[in-house]
């Protein structure tokens, strides 16, 4: 790790969050705590069923209520009647048939929420339930398919010695974000409107919209706000359009704020996976072919499932040479909730079976597992067994095994508290019932958008006499990219006053979502180049070379200071980044659709009482390569963080489906880890060169969800010995019920 | 129902109509947006407020039953000055991300602190169990507080 | 809404005596969940937290109104076990015993104490106090036999609680966790045992041939201890529902019932 000694707060500093102070004293503006003068609340009227007929929808009793202002559905869309992240097929509300549970039908725009609430309920609706199509493997076998990849590589014919077969699955996993849906609506008195929108990507919100809202592009700027984090759930629109619409007809700001339940069923989830799997090798462990069938369950509405299941695909060998693959790849159309966009975004999935298959695989060659793994791993100069594409760039996947297997262990358990045992405070479980395991896992993932997107952001620099400013579209869900590209900016500039400023949808091109491990290196790309834009443009002006605090210099003199350098208006530069292009793939889904990987190693430590299913998770350490570390406490952070939301979905984290309806869409049932479910991570920051992120950045916030499920849950394996074959692990499992 | 209450110091009033909560009033009434609503049934604790000396879920108060209570908000932990020790020791480990957990968390580690200055990292986590954080995977908020619990034995 | 707020006793009473259909708040741990995400909107509450008299507790008589914070410092080891579990540091600090009674739910924290002990209910209303035990109070799944015009004033505890006691609970996380099975047992110096199980029947279930097996055995042997949790396991009456199944809790009903015994002895 090297820190830039010229200017104060550059990159590699622990610089303080600039957020922080007020997230801290309470003052910091989440989108639900916006206000509007004379703004009204919105209300969703949703689908109580997984399918249904709209039989009669009369809003007629909600519009006489006194305070309600608006009563919308869908003959009222005056554009596009449907929009979609990928394909616009979602309605923006219900016409005759809905496809799932929690489908908005009618939206209500009153004086306060209770009104709203009420004038919900007053809607007369009658449904029609009909017959639901809820599993995964029928929708398959009945082409309700959003895309299906039937990729093959390499010789057909070869075969190995030693086979191992394997059926797995993953349960949908909420993003759980702490801050619920919520946006503010604020029409314009000249018949557009600006939205405060809960996104991750305020330009694929504004192309959403506006076709639905039926305006002029000047007329609907969307700006971006105070997420209370996202994870992916927030890259598909939610309220959005409900919002922009009640706006426009009532002529007064409308604000939503969903409630817990309402978030659940408001946003994507990850999608739940069934995964069979066929690895074959020689008799030394060499890896000869791999076969699976992955079925990734979209639920009703396309949302990203394709780029999803693409992810699941490509990366469903793992980071191991195979020469012979076959994988068939299913992203299905069913009636249960949408599945879209989550932290991981389909590696997860593949991840959690291919690697327990190596483990088995290990297993029935009397090999150690991470032995396999070093024998059959990627590296540099490598392909990629599915797509073909070379590994032009640093993969150190042998240092991530070599550092993985170097970390210390943490003690043995020499604790009677509770708090150290499995089950907790719940005083479950004595010492002498406790069986400690170890798993390890490897994950591989594509940064960026791949498949031949065209993916750029634009960033304005802009100097002033007290120092430059950001100005870029790029959301901050949480994670500190606000931090560190202005640490990007101090260190590029030679300034150490950077300022960010957001700018909405009508001031500034794409930032591109904040999602896919992307911001860093491309909103830090598109800094970084308007940073030594603005700065060459003021040292040619002035024949400088170099700047600073003061102003410009040459040869050591002051020759202008920033007043100087500001006397006609603040000097700006406008850059637009782009990453190297990829490529769609070819009918065999091959090609060079990714453009960079980023690799991570997991090591868990469990402690099991086996005899009552209960598990601890003690530790989950992790050697990852992050190309640059441009602020320490930010990767630890997101790292940890990352990690954790692996523990999750390895033991307690599932949304449960019966009948296409949640059973715990709230915070009693669906389970986050607890501070007393939290393992240590102790971790590795591997900084190869090659990444190209400004100063070799990577981005790094996807591999800790990715390889940290399948590690906890191999050491559970170690423990107990059972198969454990989905996750999230429940106690039935590991006692065998 | 007209309510009076202490809150952060001030003679504050409020007129509820029906069984809003405590959370509800602060936020919307109150122009104390601090304490947040995540999961409104007392499973995250970002709505944590001490009242009359015992850290709770402002959502699970029925307002017209504060009548009379003293009631200190986040906002009333710290002022443009200065920070709360337990503010200073997440801001300074990193504790803080997206930020939506953290008045939650900051309330309910200075009640803490104020009843045991000098926690040991078990305490810590127990007491804290009842606050989800969703990003940091609770380890920055950790190493902070347990910097803060060594700086006070 | 009406609210009203009374300093003691009676004062509660004379008010619910006045409206019935009044609805009754302590801790709101439970109430306010309805509000807030149910849609409940009661027209009037009677609100029992100002009662002093009710948060009293000593070893023979707990206050409805006792938080389970308070109960820390509680007389009974199960009693201080079963608190550190329920809900969360804030929940504690808030939610009584009372809640947990009236609520009456098949999960609630502290009735596999009560159960396990044949705790006394003592209610009031402005006619005067009446008693009943816990299986005649609680009949059903969130339901009690306390009337509209009657406050639940406290749990009353046997003469002779055994010292030998333990309480579990298990839960899919490390804390702050509806039970998917608990339990309390007591262990007489005579060798009576009583045990009762939440979470695994409509309302807590005390295993009665379990209880009786294990009670004759002065010294249980490990076959003992097998067959003790054998009958708890076939004697629970447990469902699947999204939090666990009723082979999970069955299993666990032995294991934990066995567990706590061993503990006891």
């Amino acid at each position: 790790m090297t820190t830039d000694q010229r200017v104060k707060g550059g990159i590699g500093e622990s610089t303080i969050r600039p957020d922080g102070v007020a997230k801290l004293q309470g003052d910091f503006a989440f989108l639900n705590d916006l206000f509007a003068e004379g703004m009204l609340h919105g209300a969703t009227l949703r689908s109580p069923y997984a399918k249904a007929r709209i039989v009669r929808l009369d809003i007629a009793p909600a519009l006489a209520m006194p305070g309600v202002h608006a009563v919308l559905t869908h003959d009222d869309v005056p554009g596009d009647k449907t929009f979609g992240l990928v394909d616009a097929d979602q309605p923006v509300l219900a016409h005759e048939i809905t496809n799932y549970w929690g489908e908005p039908v009618a939206i209500v725009a009153a004086d306060d929420p209770e009104t709203a609430r009420r004038a919900v309920a007053a809607i007369d609706v009658e449904f029609e339930e009909l017959e639901p199509l809820i599993d995964s493997e029928e929708a398959v076998a009945a082409g309700e398919v959003f895309r299906e990849m039937d990729l093959r590589s390499g010789d057909q014919e070869l075969r190995g010695e030693v086979v191992v077969e394997g059926y797995y699955e993953t349960a949908m996993q909420d993003q759980a974000p702490l801050g619920t849906e919520a946006g503010l609506a604020i029409p314009d008195g000249e018949g557009g409107v600006d939205l405060y929108a809960p996104t991750q990507w305020v330009h694929a919100d504004h192309e959403q919209i506006l076709p639905c809202l039926g305006l002029e592009p000047d007329q609907l700027r969307v700006h971006p706000g105070g997420l209370g984090g996202a994870f992916g759930s927030r890259e598909d629109i939610s309220l959005q359009i409900h919002a922009c619409l009640l706006a426009l007809r009532t002529g007064r700001p409308v604000k939503f704020h969903y409630d817990r339940g309402e978030s659940f069923i408001g946003h994507v989830h990850r999608h739940p996976s069934r995964m069979w799997y066929r690895h074959e090798a020689d008799a030394e462990g060499n890896l000869v072919r791999v076969e699976a069938k992955l079925i990734l369950d979209g639920g009703a509405y396309a949302s990203t499932t394709g780029p999803v299941l693409a992810n699941a695909t490509y990366f469903a060998v793992g980071p191991y040479k195979v020469p012979s693959v076959a994988i068939h790849g299913f992203g299905t159309r069913t009636n249960n909730p949408p599945c879209g966009a989550m932290r991981g975004f389909g590696a997860v999935q593949s991840c959690f079976g291919s690697e327990a298959q190596m483990d088995k695989l290990a297993a029935a060659l009397e090999m150690d597992p991470m032995e396999l793994r070093r024998k059959n791993m990627l590296v540099q100069g490598d392909h990629m067994p599915t797509s073909g594409q070379r590994f032009d760039r640093p993969l150190p996947t042998d240092k991530v095994i070599e550092e993985l297997l170097a970390m210390p262990l943490p003690p043995a358990l020499d604790s009677d508290d509770p708090r150290h045992l499995p089950g907790g405070t719940g005083l479950t479980t004595e010492r002498s019932s406790v069986k400690r395991g170890v798993g390890y896992a490897l994950g591989l993932k594509n940064l960026m958008f791949s498949e031949g997107f065209d993916d750029s952001t634009e960033v304005r620099m802009i100097l002033n006499p007290a120092g430059a400013e950001i100005h870029a579209a790029s959301v901050e869900c949480g994670q500190g990219m606000i931090n560190a590209m202005q640490q990007v900016g101090r260190t590029v500039l030679g300034l150490s006053h950077v300022a960010w400023v957001f700018d909405d949808t009508s001031l500034i091109g794409s930032a591109g979502s904040t999602s896919a491990s992307r911001q860093t290196p491309m909103t830090g790309g598109a800094v970084y180049a308007a940073c030594v834009g603005l700065r060459d443009k003021v040292l040619e002006q002035w024949d400088g070379d170099d700047l600073s605090d003061d102003g410009v210099h040459k040869d050591g003199e002051l020759v202008a200071t920033l007043d100087q350098v500001c006397a006609d208006g603040p000097v700006e530069f406008l850059a637009t980044y782009r990453h190297p292009p990829t490529s769609p793939p070819d009918e065999n889904f091959h090609g060079d659709v990714h453009v960079d990987f980023g690799i991570a190693g997991h090591r868990a430590v469990v402690d099991v009482d086996e005899e009552l299913g209960l598990v601890r998770v003690i530790s989950v350490d992790t050697v990852q390569d992050v190309g640059k570390v441009l602020n320490p406490t930010s990767v630890v952070g997101q790292m940890e963080g990352g990690t954790m939301q692996g523990v999750g979905l390895a033991v307690m984290e599932e949304i449960v489906l019966r009948d296409g309806k949640m059973l715990n869409a709230n915070f009693t049932d669906y389970l986050l880890p607890t501070f007393l479910d939290a393992p240590t991570v102790d971790m590795v920051l591997l900084e190869e060169e090659g990444g190209f992120g400004p100063f070799g950045a990577k981005g790094i916030a996807e591999s800790p969800t990715i390889s940290s499920t399948p590690a906890i849950v191999a050491a559970i394996r170690n423990a107990t010995g059972k198969p454990l074959t989905r996750v999230p692990v429940r106690p039935e499992d590991i006692v065998g019920l | 129902m007209d309510l009076s209450l202490k809150i952060n110091g001030e003679d504050r009033h409020a007129s509820v109509t029906g069984s809003e909560s405590l959370l509800t009033v602060l936020r919307e009434y109150l122009a104390l947006p601090g304490s947040k609503p995540a999961c409104e049934q007392g499973e995250c604790g970002s709505c944590t407020v001490i009242l009359d000396g015992e850290a709770v879920c402002s959502c699970l108060v029925m307002a017209a039953d504060a009548e009379g209570s003293v009631v200190t908000t986040v906002e009333g932990l710290s002022d443009e000055s200065s920070l709360h020790p337990v503010q200073e020791a997440m801001l300074e480990a990193g504790g803080v991300q997206c930020g939506f957990c953290t008045p939650g968390f900051v309330v309910a580690a200075a009640h803490l602190f104020e009843e045991n200055p000098s926690p040991s990292s078990d305490e810590i986590r127990e007491e804290l169990s009842g606050n989800i954080c969703r990003c940091t995977g609770y380890g920055a908020i950790l190493r902070g507080l347990e910097a803060l619990a060594e700086e006070n034995a | 809404m009406q609210a009203t707020l009374p300093r003691d006793l009676d004062e509660a009473l004379q008010a619910l005596d006045a409206d019935p259909s009044a609805k009754l708040l302590a801790g709101g741990t439970d109430l306010m969940v309805e509000v807030n995400l149910g849609g409940y909107r009661p027209d009037s509450v009677v609100a029992l937290r100002r009662v002093e008299a009710l948060r009293e507790f000593d070893a023979k008589r707990i206050g409805s109104g006792a938080t389970y914070r308070r109960l820390e410092q509680g007389p009974h080891k199960a009693l201080a076990e079963l608190r550190r579990t329920v809900g969360s540091p804030q929940i504690r600090n808030a939610g009584t015993i009372g809640g947990n009674l009236g609520t009456a739910s098949p999960a609630g924290d502290a009735l596999p104490f009560l159960a396990a002990l044949d705790a006394e209910i003592e209610l009031a209303s402005v006619a005067g106090t009446r008693t009943m035990r816990w299986d005649e109070f609680i009949t059903g799944v969130k339901k009690n036999a306390c009337q509209p015009n009657e406050i639940i004033t406290a749990a009353i505890l046997p003469e002779d609680v055994p010292d030998r006691q333990a309480f579990a609970k298990i839960g899919v996380r490390n804390a702050m966790v509806i039970s998917t099975v608990s339990a309390c047992l007591f262990r007489a110096e005579d060798g009576t045992t009583t045990i009762a199980l939440g979470s695994v029947a409509p309302t807590p279930l005390r295993p009665r041939r379990a209880e009786a097996m294990i009670s004759a055995e002065a010294h249980p042997s490990e076959a003992a201890r097998a067959e003790f949790a054998r009958l708890v396991s076939e004697e629970v009456m447990p469902i699947t529902d999204h939090r666990s199944t009723e082979a999970y809790r069955r299993h666990a009903s032995g294991v934990l019932a066995r567990r706590l015994l061993e503990r006891c002895l």
